[in-house]
């Protein structure tokens, strides 16, 4: 066994790990993109279905050079982050408060619990009954979506702090707003940041769908527009455009989690 | 305030009487959903006393201390803290948890600080010096050793320059080594401040080397109330000291063989 564990750590320092590291989470991706290339350009896959990767990047190109990408892009951002703003601060509020005050809880928790329930795109025919296929009714949809896992990650993140660290925080003094500040808040910020990474999923994926269902611009109705003239790179655009958007508001998350929950050592950077 | 230490006896004993404060309790009784953990309970603690009080898991002796600080309301009784001269009258009352309770997301100086004006800082700063912390100001309590926490802890209770310490077991969970260092740590700064103290421990050799009087308590009432004569700093290899540790320890093991 011992002879075991000297081999294994001879190879670890003979191959150069850390670069393996880097580049293995990439090896399949990148054999799948030079796979469909290989498809594309034999024939096998016709481009009415899915166009060759790069049918796909000229379209980039072409699309960001016109500018017309750009003002699409803008526009789903602008959309997904107002209904985030909307729907995010009244969860977190609403969270607080019910979180904060048993009144609250018996008061509004039952109602929300059951609105909960309703998927927010069942409401779509409602939605554009209410406020046609303006902006109105994105801004809606999404802040509906992201209103529950901030309401719900809140509520529990106040009710999870430390008994011991509150009933520390009253022999000091503290009471009201300092003990909120210096002790509930910071408490349940790990719980309040899962639930706003859960809500930035959640945000795009709401947002594709009333964008391709009634839409005069973004990226679901640049996507839907292409589908009419049969545009398979522009389709395909849209969608990878998407994924790299929910990446990026990922990776946002992740660093205000990095940032804000430093003093917690199951958030710090690794070496 | 002043911090230094002097190590002269007399002048300590002059800020003892000066700085602490007597505790009364009497008659209190207290409840947990009908299960009596206090009853008719009494004792007077004098300004600047150090009472180590110990007993049983359960006796009773954690509910004491935290209605002293008013975490535990009593059905009964009154627990009553006397006149402070000098400040506003109102005697600071601080506690040390048996774990740090430090606040994991504020560095160790902010914790220090807690609920006070950053114009405290400097003293702050020259009582986490006093518990050999002072090059940690500025870590996370996440990164400290048990021991190091708790010190923090009492630095945190010590900023404030209390009138009555209370010490809910704060050594319980250090090791034997870490745990004579602080108990040694918690009598320097109680003879230099002169703060009235009270100690619950399961721990009978830490009751005896910190006590001016140690009480046991058996249910729910004093069972044992016994001076400590022995002259500090006080070494646990003496012959009073064994002897009296034999006794008190008799004294609680007895009374588990009756039921």
């Amino acid at each position: 066994m011992s002879r075991g564990q000297k081999q294994s750590t001879t190879k670890t320092q003979l191959r150069p790990s850390i670069l393996v590291k880097r580049a293995l989470p990439w090896v399949v991706p990148i054999s799948l993109v030079v796979a469909w290339q290989w498809a594309s350009s034999a024939g096998i896959l016709p481009s009415r279905f899915l166009p060759s990767p790069r049918a796909v990047v000229s379209s980039f190109i072409e699309l960001s050079a016109s500018g017309e990408l750009w003002m699409h892009v803008r526009v789903s951002t602008l959309r997904a982050l107002a209904g985030f703003a909307v729907g995010g601060g009244l969860g977190l509020l609403l969270g607080l408060l019910t979180g904060s005050l048993h009144w609250a809880e018996t008061l509004l928790d039952t109602t929300i619990q059951m609105v909960r329930n309703i998927p927010p795109l069942a409401l779509i025919p409602l939605v554009i009954l209410w406020f046609g296929i303006d902006e109105s009714a994105k801004l809606f949809l999404v802040s509906l979506g992201v209103f529950f896992p901030v309401y719900i990650n809140t509520f529990h993140g106040i009710r999870s702090v430390d008994r011991g660290l509150l009933e520390m925080g009253r022999t000091y003094g503290l009471s009201g707003w300092p003990l909120y500040r210096e002790i509930i808040l910071p408490g349940a910020l790990p719980s309040i940041l899962v639930g706003v990474r859960f809500s930035l999923g959640l945000m795009w994926v709401i947002l594709i769908v009333a964008e391709t269902i009634s839409a005069h611009s973004g990226i679901g109705y640049m996507t839907m527009n292409a589908r009419e003239f049969m545009q398979t790179d522009v389709m395909v655009v849209g969608i990878l455009l998407y994924a790299i958007l929910g990446k990026l508001a990922d990776l946002l998350a992740k660093g205000l989690e990095r940032y804000w929950l430093r003093w917690n050592p199951a958030y710090q950077t690794a070496r | 305030m002043p911090v230094t230490f002097s190590s002269g006896e007399i002048a300590a004993e002059e800020r003892r009487c000066s700085r602490g404060v007597s505790v009364a309790i009497k008659n209190v009784s207290i409840a947990f959903a009908g299960r009596t953990v206090l009853e008719n309970f009494d004792i007077e603690i004098s300004a600047g006393e150090f009472v180590v009080i110990v007993g049983r898991s359960g006796c009773g002796k954690s509910t004491l201390l935290r209605s002293v600080v008013g975490l535990e309301t009593p059905q009964s009784g009154t627990i009553t803290l006397g006149e402070v001269a000098g400040s506003n009258g109102k005697p600071d009352v601080r506690v040390m948890f048996q774990d740090s309770r430090l606040l994991p997301w504020r560095r160790i100086l902010p914790n220090v600080m807690l609920g006070l004006e950053p114009a405290i800082i400097p003293q702050a700063r020259r009582v986490l010096a006093q518990v050999g912390l002072a090059e940690r100001a500025n870590d996370w309590p996440a990164t400290l050793s048990g021991g190091q926490r708790q010190r923090v802890a009492l630095a945190r209770a010590l900023v404030h320059d209390p009138n009555l310490l209370l010490l809910d077991e704060p050594l319980g969970s250090l090791d034997a080594l870490t745990r004579i260092e602080m108990q040694q740590l918690i009598e320097d700064v109680w003879r230099n401040r002169g703060f009235t103290a009270m100690l619950v421990t399961h721990d009978v050799a830490e009751a005896i080397s910190l006590a001016d009087r140690v009480i046991l308590i058996e249910g729910g009432r004093v069972a044992l109330d016994e001076v400590v004569n022995i002259p500090r700093p006080r070494t646990r290899g003496g012959a009073r000291f064994a002897a009296l540790e034999e006794r008190i320890l008799g004294r609680v093991l007895q009374r588990q063989s009756v039921f």
